[in-house]
């Protein structure tokens, strides 16, 4: 793959907001790129390429050896992004194109001090477009609005292959994924070589209480849905990782967890923060979530455990075949510790005992109840059956409208991003934003209320008149610092418009406070 | 002994107190000298006007005959009480001219916006020599180098071909900046209808009889519901109406913006573009630089927009520079 070639793709990636869109244009460049390119085309896409030399101090000094430091400046304050500022200002334009691979070597293998000679040399002989990805490519930081699992997704679907079973080998796997690409052009499976491998997740499908009169409770098991990021913790003769059930590493953030995982085997279960018995909430563990490594301060205000669900493979036997009775069973021999135990089973008779304990939940961090089939092997990804999710209702509250932006594509045209408020004394103050929930009539409905009652605009930003009611639903709420109302939504929506409603009588923050996890 | 200025910047505009007029001013005023039909160069409800009998067409168009109490077409040099006036091409839009203002040995040359971009929709700029150049400095940042219009056709025309299905919604300013897009698209070798705004037709019918060739244009105003007419189409239209109910009847449109500011990505996606085309009406850093260079006046003033790095230009070549701190020409002027 040519500089120039990843450059055009870097741009359309960026201008196309369609997520399906993007992943065309990235199975056409898996189809018609040659190893090893496409392969580090992928890497600098999930942010697996690592060319840790090139800081932004380096650039920065070396794009003022060829511009005014003042000009440069003004530009670099106007443009607002260093590798932008730096491909477009650069004053010597050339139209080479090298390879990607031939540049990425370049980079890793020059020594630092001599960096800055061969970078200059290399932004000399390009155009503006292949500097700005040369540049893109050096420093790691793409922002093209491609996520890793985005880029996976494109390279499952261009290869036919499950996500799941990408996702499985993933981890072991180095750019430029030379077994990865021959397996998606019909080679073989590459062996999860590596030891502590991650093994695809069972995952649920949504339910409610009328599809589940239809089936017979005593063929099911029950356990509470915890509000923690779904792991999979292996230990393999003395080695221990904790994966995300994408398959991400996230040991080194979790130095906690691994000294709890005295087992060998591979377990499904909750990542929660905990002191023993007292479950914290996501919020709390958000705060130990994305990170490289954590401090020791964090481990003590925020100590991480386990609650664990399943066993798929336990003292060298896979047990993914077994039902989730057996399974469960052997589950059971664990030594259970404050920090690490059993997700407990619930006790009911019928769906009307379940849905009794689901509206009444013993712990805030509970987001409703899973139901999992005693029969079912543990399979690979989202089958519909064996396991069911019955989420809590969500939270509901009345909310006034108060900004509205234009959506794009399919959407160009209408208004359908939406800010609304509630009221904080004699003013509303905004809690969250939505783009979703509606129907397409109530779509064009707020869309004409907008165009109607637009008392300000701020660029593509318009301020409504307060009038409008909107009955928005959202699974949780966080404290939050950086919004001004001090709380932030999960996942709100539009639920409906509730023209029955004066603004008025919409929802106070008051409200929302005592929504607040106590822990927060 | 020094002369006194031949023009002073006053809070309507730049006035020259030896003619008695403003050029371009920004308030209504009893004589103005109007460069060019932008609205923020042109406004109504002066005394008297002289421009470019283009430049009062353009005018009439857009405020209506009863735009100034006299007009008076600029045609060759004029004496206006003791100094001489002459309009000279300034390649921006049609009819837009540079105004030198001469007095004895001293010559002022407001050249309002321009480009050095060739256009078959106006006639190219010319270099005038002078003492005191006022320019403009829109985009007078190292980083902008417009690359040429016709590399920005080809990309928007790969893009028609690449998404048939979908309309290509093209923002372009009413006045030069549409009429500019679409001849670049004529040369380009797209023949095909070209769907124009209804805020688009006067002007482009102007341009029309005015003798610019702009091949077939239609209305994108009429063919309300039926949406798959408009695949594969190019639209043209002026950048408000992407958020007017208007854009809705275009199948899954992509969203294209003609601009200069299209190079900064990030200004590209605040407005929600799909494909930013960089296609300006204004020079570009080295085409600024090298047209101050070729001028070569004793004094650069400067109007609006990026003044800081061109004082700081002028600086580094020893050249002496004033800003002049005019309020009322828009940030975003393209």
């Amino acid at each position: 793959m040519s500089l120039s070639a990843f450059a055009t793709l870097l741009e359309r990636l960026a201008f196309t907001p369609q997520r399906g869109r993007k992943e065309q244009l990235l199975i056409a460049a898996f189809a018609s790129q040659p190893d090893p390119d496409r392969g580090l085309m992928l890497a600098a896409l999930t942010g697996d390429l690592r060319l840790r030399q090139v800081t932004p101090g380096l650039l920065r000094g070396l794009a003022e050896t060829r511009v005014d430091a003042q000009l440069f400046a003004a530009s670099y304050d106007f443009v607002g992004d260093l590798a932008e500022t730096i491909a477009l200002i650069w004053p010597v334009s050339g139209s080479d194109s090298p390879s990607l691979s031939e540049v990425v070597a370049e980079l890793a293998e020059t020594p630092k001090t001599r960096l800055p000679g061969v970078i200059a040399a290399r932004l000399d002989g390009l155009g503006p477009s292949e500097r700005y990805a040369y540049l893109k490519l050096a420093t790691g930081a793409l922002r093209v609005g491609v996520s890793a699992r985005l880029a996976r997704s494109s390279f499952a679907a261009w290869a036919g292959l499950p996500l799941a079973e990408v996702e499985e080998i993933w981890h072991a796997l180095a750019p430029p994924y030379a077994e990865l690409f021959a397996w998606g052009t019909g080679g073989p499976r590459p062996e999860a070589a590596s030891r502590v491998p991650f093994r695809p997740v069972m995952l649920s499908t949504a339910t409610d209480l009328e599809a589940l009169s239809a089936l017979d409770p005593a063929d099911y098991a029950a356990e509470w849905k915890w509000d923690g990021i779904r792991v999979q913790a292996v230990s393999d003769g003395g080695l221990k990782r904790l994966y995300s059930r994408t398959g991400e590493d996230i040991s080194g953030a979790f130095p906690d967890v691994i000294a709890l995982m005295d087992f060998e085997g591979a377990l499904d279960g909750e990542l929660l923060v905990r002191r023993g018995a007292q479950i914290g909430s996501f919020a709390e563990l958000q705060q130990r979530l994305n990170r490289k490594t954590v401090s020791a301060a964090l481990l003590r205000s925020h100590p991480a455990g386990l609650r664990l669900y399943d066993a798929l493979i336990w003292q060298g036997r896979d047990l993914r075949a077994l039902s989730y009775d057996a399974r469960r069973a052997v589950l059971a021999e664990l030594p259970l510790g404050p920090q690490i135990d059993l997700s407990p089973q619930l006790p009911f008779a019928s769906w009307e005992d379940l849905a009794a304990l689901r509206a009444n939940p013993p712990e805030a961090v509970i987001e409703g109840v899973m139901i999992k089939r005693r029969d079912s092997a543990y399979l690979a990804g989202r089958v519909k059956g064996p396991w069911f999710k019955w989420k809590r209702d969500p939270f509901l509250i009345d909310a006034v409208l108060m900004y509205a932006q234009r959506g794009h594509g399919k959407r160009s045209g209408y208004y359908s991003d939406f800010t609304f408020g509630v009221w904080h004394g004699e003013d509303l103050v905004p809690v969250g934003k939505a783009y979703f929930g509606f129907t397409d009539a109530e779509l064009k409905e707020l869309d004409r209320f907008v165009r109607t009652h637009t008392i300000e605009r701020f660029g593509p930003m318009r301020s409504v008149a307060r009038s409008k009611v909107v009955e928005v639903a959202f699974e949780g709420l966080n404290r939050s610092s950086r919004h001004k109302s001090g709380v932030a939504m999960r996942f709100p929506r539009i639920n409906r418009i509730r023209d029955d409603k004066p603004a008025s009588e919409a929802d106070h923050l008051e409200t929302l406070q005592a929504m607040l996890p106590s822990d927060g | 002994m020094p002369q006194p200025p031949l023009l002073i910047p006053k809070p309507e505009g730049l006035y020259c107190p030896d003619g008695d007029f403003y050029i371009d001013p920004m308030r209504p005023v009893p004589r103005a000298l109007v460069t060019h039909g932008h609205a923020d160069h042109a406004r109504a409800g002066h005394g008297a006007v002289l421009a470019t009998r283009q430049t009062l067409e353009i005018m009439a168009i857009r405020y209506g005959e009863g735009f100034a109490g006299q007009r008076q077409a600029a045609e060759g040099p004029l004496r206006l009480g003791n100094v001489d006036v002459s309009f000279h091409p300034a390649g921006h839009v049609l009819g837009s001219a540079q105004i030198a203002v001469t007095a004895g040995a001293q010559r002022v040359v407001v050249s309002g916006d321009y480009a050095r971009v060739p256009t078959p929709t106006c006639a190219p700029f010319e270099p005038v020599p002078c003492d005191i150049f006022v320019t403009e400095a829109t985009f007078a940042l190292p980083v902008f180098h417009h690359p040429p219009p016709e590399a920005e056709i080809a990309r928007l025309l790969a893009s028609v071909a690449a998404y048939p299905d979908r309309a290509h919604l093209v923002g372009a300013y009413a006045l030069g900046k549409a009429q500019r897009v679409i001849a670049a698209l004529r040369q380009g070798g797209w023949q095909a209808p070209i769907h124009i705004h209804g805020a688009l037709q006067r002007l482009c019918d102007y341009h029309i009889a005015q003798g610019i060739d702009l091949g077939d244009l239609r209305p994108a105003t009429e063919t309300r519901g039926k949406k798959a007419d408009f695949a594969g189409a190019i639209v043209i239209a002026p950048p408000s109406a992407f958020a007017s109910t208007w854009a809705q009847r275009f199948p899954d449109p992509v969203i294209c913006f003609a601009s200069g500011w299209m190079q900064v990505r990030a200004r590209a996606r605040q407005r929600g573009v799909e494909l930013p085309l960089v296609i300006s009406d204004h020079v570009d850093w080295p085409q600024l630089t090298a047209t101050i260079a070729e001028v070569n006046p004793a004094e650069v003033w400067i109007t609006h927009g990026r003044e800081d790095a061109l004082m700081r230009w002028c600086e580094m070549q020893g050249r002496a520079a004033r800003p002049l701190h005019l309020v009322g020409y828009e940030e975003e002027a393209e």
